[in-house]
């Protein structure tokens, strides 16, 4: 077990759809054997494709869902039939927001806390994440990324021990986004667990400690980051990537351990174990053929790498 | 440890929540107020319910504020749950502890809240005409308003809960049109033609509207009518249960 307290525990979770008249009233299986384990004070971040079953899998650990079979345990208790008790302790934010469009969000800020025997102060929360700024204005007219920033608030407002965020970056502009990552990471240093769903590999990198990757309603492979990216490939594994004059042909002699492709025309990209004798066969190579790249850069394996290789497809 | 807030203070903050919001819609207001005052005033005007009591504001009366229930209770809260389920603000308020419950009975206290202001001005613009009610039918007219209530508030969740927004506007502003006209309920079952009066008696409608001319013209307990509405709200509550989709 890699966690200490679990916040959420999910075991052979299994939910059906259905019966869809488009497919002679037939049961559509959406998630089929989902494992998953979230503890205090990190984030869990849940990464697939679109239709891989990440909404699904979180609307069963807020009890919006229930199972068609499999145990969800969300702090210690079933998520179904949540007592107030059980819900006043977990924040949520789903993915469409649920929020009202005619009302202004200071007065929505302002209900969802009236929920809360001790919720955070309202002014100071809406501050932090610059609603105020647009807190008389009707939800309809919001930005995408204002509208984000007031689920969060609206999820944050209650001082939730568990957080659940879907898709959180989903149409922030670059400026919400910072604030956003930097409020989880505060929040995940004052011991809240945080189970996001993103199929942003990049939002997953820089924030989550804990990744499972989703297929086909399946948890198919977990870890942290590094675990991941080590996975079975050696330690000095590189991807080497450098931009020159299109259609070079790298000899079949040079590097022959080593993976090379021209990913797009001009952007070459040499991965395998490396070692800087390979990149100085590579560089007297340049300097046979007359040519000084443009760009180069060295990086390790990254989740994309390892997204790729588990489901054969890109996440996009 | 995190804690909800009282549950009386949820539902109660709810429902205000709610009662404004309804009271802030334009067409909300028109449906709640313009119309039932259109209506009660045409009542007095015309020789429409000429004959079935001692003067046409005494029968008008009671049955505007049934159709006051009907345009709270059912078309209204329909319309604007309907709404919320769409933008999945239903989903949102469940996962807070309000719950599922809470959201519930907070619509039903926004109901009651729009419903008294609505007795306020209707009934204090048909006193002004000349309403005179029979004050001894009081208690039973507080009864069978609030079974009509509820009645009409299960209706409004079932439509809602089961059709897309757009239907739900649609079907809960027919019903009430049809309702108003040939449902019983401002213009007494009696009064229709003899093919359609037996299934008009049994119409959550037109139990509310006897059942309010019963008390206020009478002073009387008109308990079928009472039966009648009781057992719309058990169906319909039932059914919204069964059938309401969150999402």
């Amino acid at each position: 077990m890699h966690h200490t307290a679990a916040a959420l525990v999910i075991e052979g979770l299994t939910k059906d759809f259905g019966p869809v008249p488009s497919l002679d009233g037939r049961m559509v299986r959406v998630l089929d054997g989902v494992h998953l384990e979230a503890a205090m004070g990190s984030v869990t971040a849940i990464l697939g494709a679109n239709g891989a079953g990440k909404t699904t899998t979180l609307e069963c650990a807020q009890g919006l869902q229930r199972p068609t079979a499999g145990t969800v345990r969300l702090l210690g208790e079933n998520p179904h039939r949540a007592s107030p008790r059980l819900r006043a302790r977990v924040g949520v934010m789903l993915q469409d927001g649920g929020l009202p469009p005619s009302v202004k969000p200071m007065a929505l800020l302002r209900h969802v806390a009236s929920m809360y025997a001790d919720p955070r102060p309202v002014d100071e929360l809406a501050e932090r994440l610059g609603i105020d700024d647009f807190g008389g204005t009707s939800i309809r007219r919001l930005s995408g990324g204002q509208k984000q920033r007031l689920a969060l608030a609206c999820a944050l407002i209650g001082r939730p021990e568990v957080l659940f965020l879907d898709e959180p970056s989903a149409g922030l502009d670059p400026q919400s986004r910072t604030i956003v990552f930097e409020l989880i990471k505060e929040l995940r240093a004052a011991g809240l667990a945080i189970i996001l769903t993103t199929h942003l590999l990049d939002d997953a990198q820089k924030l989550a400690d804990y990744v499972y990757i989703m297929e086909g309603g399946r948890t198919v492979a977990q870890g942290t980051v590094a675990d991941l990216t080590a996975g079975a490939a050696p330690e000095n594994f590189r991807e080497l990537r450098f931009q020159s004059v299109p259609g070079l042909e790298i000899p079949p002699e040079l590097l022959p351990h080593l993976h090379r492709a021209e990913p797009e025309p001009g952007h070459y990209l040499v991965s395998g174990a490396l070692t800087a004798a390979d990149f100085a066969a590579l560089a007297q190579w340049w300097d046979s053929e007359g040519i000084l790249p443009v760009a180069v850069s060295m990086a390790p394996r990254s989740l994309e790498d390892v997204f790729l290789d588990i489901a054969g497809r890109s996440i996009r | 440890m995190t804690q909800a807030a009282p549950l009386a203070r949820r539902v109660l903050r709810h429902g205000g929540y709610e009662a404004v919001a309804m009271l802030r819609n334009g067409e909300q207001l028109v449906l709640a107020v313009a119309l039932p005052l259109l209506a009660l005033a045409g009542l007095v005007a015309t020789p429409l319910l000429d004959g079935f009591g001692p003067s046409r504001i005494d029968t008008a009366a009671p049955g505007v504020l049934a159709l006051c229930v009907m345009s709270t209770a059912f078309t209204g809260q329909g319309i604007a749950t309907g709404f919320d389920r769409r933008y999945g603000v239903l989903r949102f308020l469940s996962t807070t502890p309000l719950g599922r419950s809470g959201l519930v009975f907070g619509k039903a206290a926004a109901v009651a809240v729009v419903l008294a202001l609505q007795v306020v001005l209707i009934g204090g613009a048909a006193v002004l005409m000349g309403w005179r009610p029979e004050l001894a039918g009081l208690p039973w007219a507080v009864l069978t308003f609030a079974l009509g209530a509820a009645a009409f508030t299960a209706l409004g969740l079932l439509v809602a809960g089961t059709l897309r927004p757009e239907a739900t506007l649609a079907v809960t502003n027919l019903l009430w049109i049809v309702l108003a006209a040939a449902g019983g309920i401002i213009l007494p079952a009696a009064g229709l033609p003899a093919a359609i009066e037996p299934f008009v008696r049994i119409l959550p409608s037109s139990a509310l509207g006897d059942g309010l001319r019963a008390a206020f013209l009478e002073g009387s307990f008109h308990p079928l009518s009472c039966l009648i509405l009781l057992g719309w709200a058990a169906v319909a509550s039932a059914a919204a249960v069964r059938w309401f989709r969150w999402s």
